[in-house]
């Protein structure tokens, strides 16, 4: 079986999956108090964002390696996983506001967890960018890998400097899940969901790999 | 002074080098003739270390302070006058600040460039300015030069001051490696020849007595066997 | 250590020459900084905002702008007649090469800054005197912090296509960190607040400025060779 196909069955496996944490979410999970049913995306919006930002730490982890070894393999992984990072990006920025128009009454709001994963999906969409405008493959390479440390830096300084200077920064922009003293269902339903975002991940990371290697097949043998 | 081994290098899927091997000591002239594409741009960027190879390593004494570039492109900054620049590449190259001066004004000397020497190079003629791109070559007395189609463009009068020049450094116990695709061009000055073809060596033998016709007689045969 | 300072001032120097001697990218970004404060105080209705407010974001927005300018510029100043490949094959430190570029680009963009803060302090009737010296520290601090990674970031997207709508896309979510902090700090100082308030900002700025001056040393070479 292919690359590709795996993936798709990856892919599928995780749907279904969604499907299920769902029915849990929306049927076997209490409601929570002050948000009422709205809150519930909040099974979608949280494992998204995580899925984004750990995304984004491979796209550096496999840059980091590219630089030593060279391998076009790193490179691909790269590319793929930065591209499954912008959907899950996506979804984050949209699903939010879908939260938070009942919850806050505006559609957008600088909240920790929204502008953390918009400066990702800003960061992702530059690392798009770039590749798009190199047409030297090692030199699109390169180039990537550097602007992937650099993102992956960055990420890191900020999350950092929240520990570091805790006075300045009153709201911590971690990603983690919601206040402590969470009941155990929806802690349970929470971390189902994350699982189930890690294999979409991985599913769409193959799926989107196969595309990669297939492309530069093609390209060489013109 | 300069040696090279096994060199293989690959852009994508098209081969530049396909197993380069060659070994020079002071005083030698390499002259490699090749069609276009054969690989010989590619062979000189990897001995002046701006490539590295994807196989098999090369070597030139004394670094890249050693080596003098004379390619495609001048390296001068259009701003700067013939002058300023020899002194920022002097200095680069590791000249000490108290020679640098008295390098310069020998080789523009040496180059005829003494009286342009405060004007600034985009205002130069294109002959003029293919001079002060070799005094910039030559500035730090390099002991190994690569050039690249240096007689591209060159009216038969500057043509026979380069000979003239490169056959001066010869002498002077450098070593010289010239890539042309006309043969006619660095004959004279070659201590050893070698035809490139498809990133390979097809030949390589010392020049001996063979003159021009000969020699471009056995480049013919070389590179159009199939 | 001393040689890679002394090749990084050799290439700062040179570039710093060709910036003042052609004088159009300074006149260029100093007119710009201008315009911008401009049109900001056109864009504003002084009685629904106490300019105070406004006036740290409209610094730094207009900083920000320039620095970009300036960036732009850096590496395509080794276009002209191939002195990128010049500086390659010579035996200058990449490391320098980011170092030299870094400090340019400081000199320029800190050139533009110096006629650009005299005048938002007198558009927007800012008192800066008492502060004058922490705000200078804090637009220093800032200032290392855009060109460290705009330096880095300029060699990469001068060989790409649309290089100069690539450069902010790619550079702006890095400048936003120093960006915030300087605004922050800004605030902070014009608004009389002790400099224990400050502190924390400038103390984020230096570790910004340490860290990806640091960062994009170490992968500079990555950018230009293969």
């Amino acid at each position: 079986m292919s690359l590709a196909q795996k993936g798709r069955r990856v892919v599928l496996a995780g749907l279904v999956l969604l499907g299920g944490v769902y029915v849990r979410a929306l049927a076997f999970t209490p409601v929570e108090r002050f948000q009422g049913p709205a809150q519930k995306i909040f099974y979608l919006h949280v494992p998204a964002a995580v899925t984004t930002e750990l995304a984004v730490i491979l796209v550096g982890l496999a840059s980091v390696f590219f630089l030593f070894l060279k391998d076009p393999r790193l490179d691909r992984f790269a590319e793929a996983s930065a591209e499954v990072g912008t959907v899950f990006a996506a979804i984050v920025l949209t699903t939010g506001p879908i939260w938070g128009k009942p919850i806050w009454g505006t559609w957008w709001t600088w909240d920790a967890r929204l502008t953390s994963t918009l400066f990702l999906f800003f960061l992702l969409i530059g690392y798009h960018v770039l590749r798009g405008a190199v047409t030297d493959a090692g030199l699109r390479a390169r180039y990537a890998a550097v602007l992937g440390i650099c993102a992956v830096v960055l990420v890191g300084f900020i999350h950092m400097s929240v520990y570091l200077f805790p006075t300045l920064h009153p709201q911590p922009i971690v990603l983690r899940p919601a206040k402590p003293g969470v009941p155990p269902e929806m802690l349970v339903t929470l971390l189902l969901s994350f699982g189930v975002f890690l294999v979409l991940y991985v599913g769409f990371v193959m799926q989107r790999y196969a595309i990669a290697q297939q492309r530069e097949g093609a390209a060489s043998d013109v | 002074m300069l040696s090279a081994e096994g060199l293989r290098h690959a852009y994508g899927r098209v081969v530049a080098l396909d197993g380069v091997s060659l070994t020079l000591v002071p005083g030698q002239t390499l002259a490699i003739f090749g069609p276009n594409g054969a690989g010989k741009t590619t062979l000189l960027k990897v001995l002046a270390g701006l490539i590295r190879p994807q196989q098999g390593w090369a070597r030139i004494a004394g670094g890249r302070r050693a080596i003098g570039w004379i390619g495609h492109e001048s390296h001068l900054y259009g701003h700067l006058s013939v002058r300023e620049n020899l002194l920022f590449w002097a200095a680069l190259y590791g000249v000490p600040t108290t020679e640098r001066g008295v390098r310069a004004t020998a080789v523009l000397e040496r180059l005829g460039l003494s009286d342009r020497a405060g004007q600034v190079v985009w205002s130069l003629s294109r002959g003029l300015m293919q001079r002060a791109a070799l005094a910039k070559a030559l500035v730090h007395d390099p002991r190994v030069l690569l050039l690249d189609e240096p007689f591209t463009g060159l009216d038969l009068a500057a043509a026979a001051e380069l000979r003239t020049l490169l056959g001066e450094l010869r002498g002077a116990g450098r070593v010289l490696v010239l890539a042309t695709h006309n043969v006619d061009e660095g004959v004279e000055l070659a201590t050893d020849v070698a035809f490139q073809r498809h990133g390979r060596f097809v030949q390589l033998a010392p020049r001996g007595a063979r003159g021009t016709a000969d020699i471009a007689a056995a480049y013919r045969r070389a590179v159009t066997d199939a | 250590m001393r040689e890679l300072l002394g090749q990084a001032w050799t290439v700062a120097r040179k570039d710093l020459v060709l910036e003042f001697r052609t004088r159009t990218a300074l006149l260029s970004a100093v007119v710009f900084t201008a315009l911008v404060l401009t049109v900001f105080n056109f864009g504003r209705d002084p009685t629904a905002v106490a300019t105070i407010d406004l006036a740290p974001s409209i610094l730094w927005v207009t900083f920000t702008f320039a620095a970009m300018l300036a960036l732009n510029r850096a590496f395509q100043l080794e276009l002209e007649n191939g002195a990128l490949e010049g500086l390659l094959v010579s035996p200058l430190s990449r490391h320098s090469l980011y170092l030299g570029k870094l400090l340019a680009n400081l000199g320029f963009v800190g050139v533009v800054e110096a006629v650009g803060l005299p005048l938002f302090v007198l558009f927007f009737n800012v008192p800066v005197a008492p502060v004058l010296l922490p705000l200078i520290g804090v637009i220093a601090l800032a200032t290392v912090g855009f060109v460290s990674v705009g330096t880095l970031f300029s060699a990469m997207v001068v060989r790409t296509r649309f290089a100069e709508l690539m450069l902010p896309v790619l550079l702006l979510p890095f400048l936003l960190l120093p960006l915030t902090y300087a605004v922050q700090a800004t605030a902070r100082l014009l608004a009389g607040r002790p400099l224990s308030e400050v502190s924390g900002w400038l103390k984020l700025l230096a570790a910004y400025d340490l860290v990806f001056v640091t960062v994009a040393l170490l992968l500079f070479p990555h950018t230009v060779d293969e």
